[in-house]
């Protein structure tokens, strides 16, 4: 870290300088705009600005009724989109009180933890690309691709799955599904070999991430981050855990975390929960109840008045879906909290004295995703 | 008139070279990344770069509003030149050899050094935050890395007394530099890879973090001209690397040019392996390394060079 003089505005367009990083720039991914103001190459601010990507979700959601809103929770994280389908669907089942057959919720945990996976993925290996290392991300890319297969054959859709519905899930799975997903944890449990030797054991790796962009535990509670973000920061919390939903208490599974709260941590703390996810499938197939997997629920739901709070993992934090019913097939309001805002704003205070090549990692650490934050 | 044929043939294969080079990249990169590289053009995709290459010459040449034009519109021009004159002295074998030059290193580190004020003239002259940027951090690069890149080909020249790279390839008839002074060879290896802004020591066009850097701005054959001049500088590098440390045409059974190139294009392998599996390393680590590490170490070499051979 670097002692830099604060600046106040008067002296910009004169020592320092703005930079626009994004909204098109090659490693904010997606439409993500910083405004840095630099100093030399040492960063004074950053100040995301943020609705590069606002589609109005909330407000369409004002306007359709519950089943027509299902396909909208998986657009607003295009990476995890089975999670945040699979919250939506356990939001409006709580709000009217439908129980979900057991291997319903198997389901959902199988496919929630392959699509988990699958973000990590992105998140692990877009990291190691924003430092420069762009084989591991097609390492990571070949991988990912075998998750895509395996939920394409029973989704139908490679990324914006729309497979849980009220009560369970749209159709069983299938015996190739269950097959290949044996052999994918077989085959991923041999690559992390791999990964360990591309990326962990990198010595410029390591240079570049370690001590990078520390998240004290304090901060990290103070702006609200969650996800393998504040578990990099020695938190250990995980919704999945901590107030348990679905069938996750049945499972055994470690929540990895991490003290040093920087880059590397964080990365860390991916990769070790990608293990975990494994584990979580691997136990989930061995225990597969037989049964429906969807229970008898109306053609359109209709909830009675009032309104409910539902929390859930995604694949970036803790996800916050808050219906307020007025006892019609319409919300009245749908507000969801997402992890990647209050995750994104953390950069305000750690980026300051770390240099530009610094930021990029930061952000790549911290892995978020546009149309998450813009709703 | 030797030497005017020996240019026209420069001429010729210079581009034709880094075609073939910037299609060997694309094919090393595809199979280190699990994939086959471009596939589509002609068998194996080896006629890509022929036809990526007719595209950017039918691209329009955008010059922004608010560039300095002049500049601008000569920056390509003037990098393309010192990476031809560069071959002028390298003896590819004891017959195929341009013009020996009395002080042929010397050349080619003098014009290689324009390079680095046309890249400050691109960076400039663009007007652009990424490209400055990137302009900046590579003179700042090169004149770091030239340092122990001069300190380490100096432990040759101790050994060899001469600046001709004929003298020099035949004075390792029967040993090769690189087991006289390994450690002379691995500073010159790792400062040539800095010089010609190769990863992992590419932060003059750091995608992830400056789009481009100074090429930024450019579009079409300025653009291809600036690409074309640095695979070359990687070939010059690799060149010399393979006169000061490989024994030059030395070698059985083949011709000397075979094992010339051989040599060379094995380490431009080399530097091609090294930048699909490292990441690029940060600006002060950069500087730490080279004026903390590289330099100092090679300054003990040459004092230990020249006491073995001149006081002893």
């Amino acid at each position: 870290m670097l002692n830099v003089r604060t600046i106040d505005d008067a002296t910009v367009g004169q020592r320092v300088y703005q930079l626009n990083l994004g909204p098109q720039h090659p490693s904010t991914h997606g439409v993500m705009h910083l405004l840095v103001t630099l100093d030399g190459e040492v960063v004074v601010k950053v100040e995301p600005v943020i609705g590069y990507s606002h589609r109005g979700h909330e407000k369409m959601a004002e306007n359709r009724i519950y089943e027509q809103f299902l396909p909208n929770p998986a657009r607003m994280d295009y990476l995890s989109g089975m999670i945040f389908n699979h919250g939506y669907c356990m939001a409006v089942e709580k709000l009217c009180g439908i129980e979900v057959p057991r291997r319903a919720e198997y389901i959902r945990v199988i496919t929630s933890e392959l699509n988990r996976i699958s973000s990590h993925f992105i998140g692990a290996m877009d990291f190691a690309m924003g430092l420069g290392a762009i084989t591991p991300f097609l390492y990571g890319w070949d991988d990912r691709e075998h998750i895509l297969d395996l939920l394409e054959g029973i989704t139908g859709s490679r990324l914006t799955y729309s497979y849980g519905r009220f009560g369970g899930v749209r159709n069983d799975i299938t015996k190739e599904f269950y097959d290949g997903t044996r052999r994918f944890i077989d085959r991923l449990r041999g690559r992390f070999w791999d990964y360990e030797n591309l990326i962990n054991q990198n010595i410029i790796f390591i240079k570049r991430s370690k001590g990078v962009g520390v998240i004290t535990k304090e901060v990290a509670l103070e702006y609200g981050v969650t996800g393998p973000t504040l578990r990099g920061s020695g938190v250990s919390y995980d919704v999945r855990k901590q107030e348990p939903y679905s069938a996750y208490p049945e499972f055994t599974f470690a929540i990895p975390t991490r003290e040093e709260g920087d880059c590397l941590a964080r990365y860390q703390v991916r990769m070790a929960e990608m293990e975990q996810s494994l584990n979580i499938i691997e136990q989930a197939l061995d225990h597969l109840p037989p049964g429906p997997v969807r229970a008898k629920v109306p053609r359109f739901v209709t909830p009675p008045e009032g309104d409910c709070y539902c929390a859930f993992e995604s694949a970036r934090g803790a996800v916050g879906f808050y219906i307020v019913s007025d006892g019609s097939r319409v919300p009245y309001r749908i507000k969801v909290r997402a992890p990647s805002f209050s995750n994104l704003f953390v950069l305000t205070e750690i980026c300051p004295g770390h240099f530009l090549a610094d930021v990029i990692a930061i952000f790549g650490s911290i892995d978020v995703t546009v149309p998450e934050i813009d709703r | 008139m030797a030497g005017l044929v020996g240019l026209l043939i420069l001429a010729a294969i210079v581009p034709l070279n880094v075609a073939f080079l910037v299609l060997v990249e694309r094919k090393v990169a595809g199979h280190i990344q699990l994939r086959p590289g471009p596939m589509e053009v002609g068998p194996h995709g080896i006629l890509q770069t022929l036809i990526d290459a007719v595209k950017l010459l039918g691209k329009e040449m955008v010059t922004p509003q608010s560039t300095d034009k002049l500049l601008f519109f000569l920056a390509p021009i003037i990098i393309v030149v010192p990476a031809f004159v560069g071959f002028v002295p390298i003896p590819f074998s004891p017959m195929m050899q341009i013009r020996e030059v009395n002080v042929g290193i010397l050349l080619i580190f003098a014009f290689s050094s324009i390079s680095v004020i046309s890249i400050l003239m691109a960076g400039w002259a663009s007007n652009n935050k990424y490209s400055l940027i990137g302009a900046i951090r590579s003179v700042a690069q090169n004149v770091a890395y030239e340092i122990p890149l001069l300190l380490a080909t100096m432990s040759v020249i101790i050994m060899t007394n001469t600046f001709k790279m004929g003298e020099i390839v035949q004075a390792q008839s029967p040993v090769w530099f690189i087991f006289y002074q390994p450690i002379a060879a691995i500073i010159f290896f790792i400062a040539t890879t800095a010089e010609t802004n190769r990863a992992p020591f590419d932060l003059v066009e750091a995608e992830s973090e400056l789009v481009s850097g100074f090429h930024t701005e450019y579009t079409g054959m300025r653009f291809s001209l600036f690409f074309l001049a640095e695979y070359t500088n990687m070939v010059i590098a690799a060149a010399m690397f393979t006169v000061l440390f490989l024994g030059g045409w030395h070698g059985p059974v083949f011709p000397g040019m075979i094992w010339f190139l051989i040599k060379t294009y094995f380490l431009i392998f080399v530097v091609m392996w090294a930048r699909w599996t490292y990441p690029r390393i940060r600006f002060d680590q950069l500087m730490n390394f080279a004026w903390k590490v590289l330099i100092p170490i090679a300054l003990v070499n040459l004092l230990i060079t020249a006491i073995v051979l001149k006081v002893i």
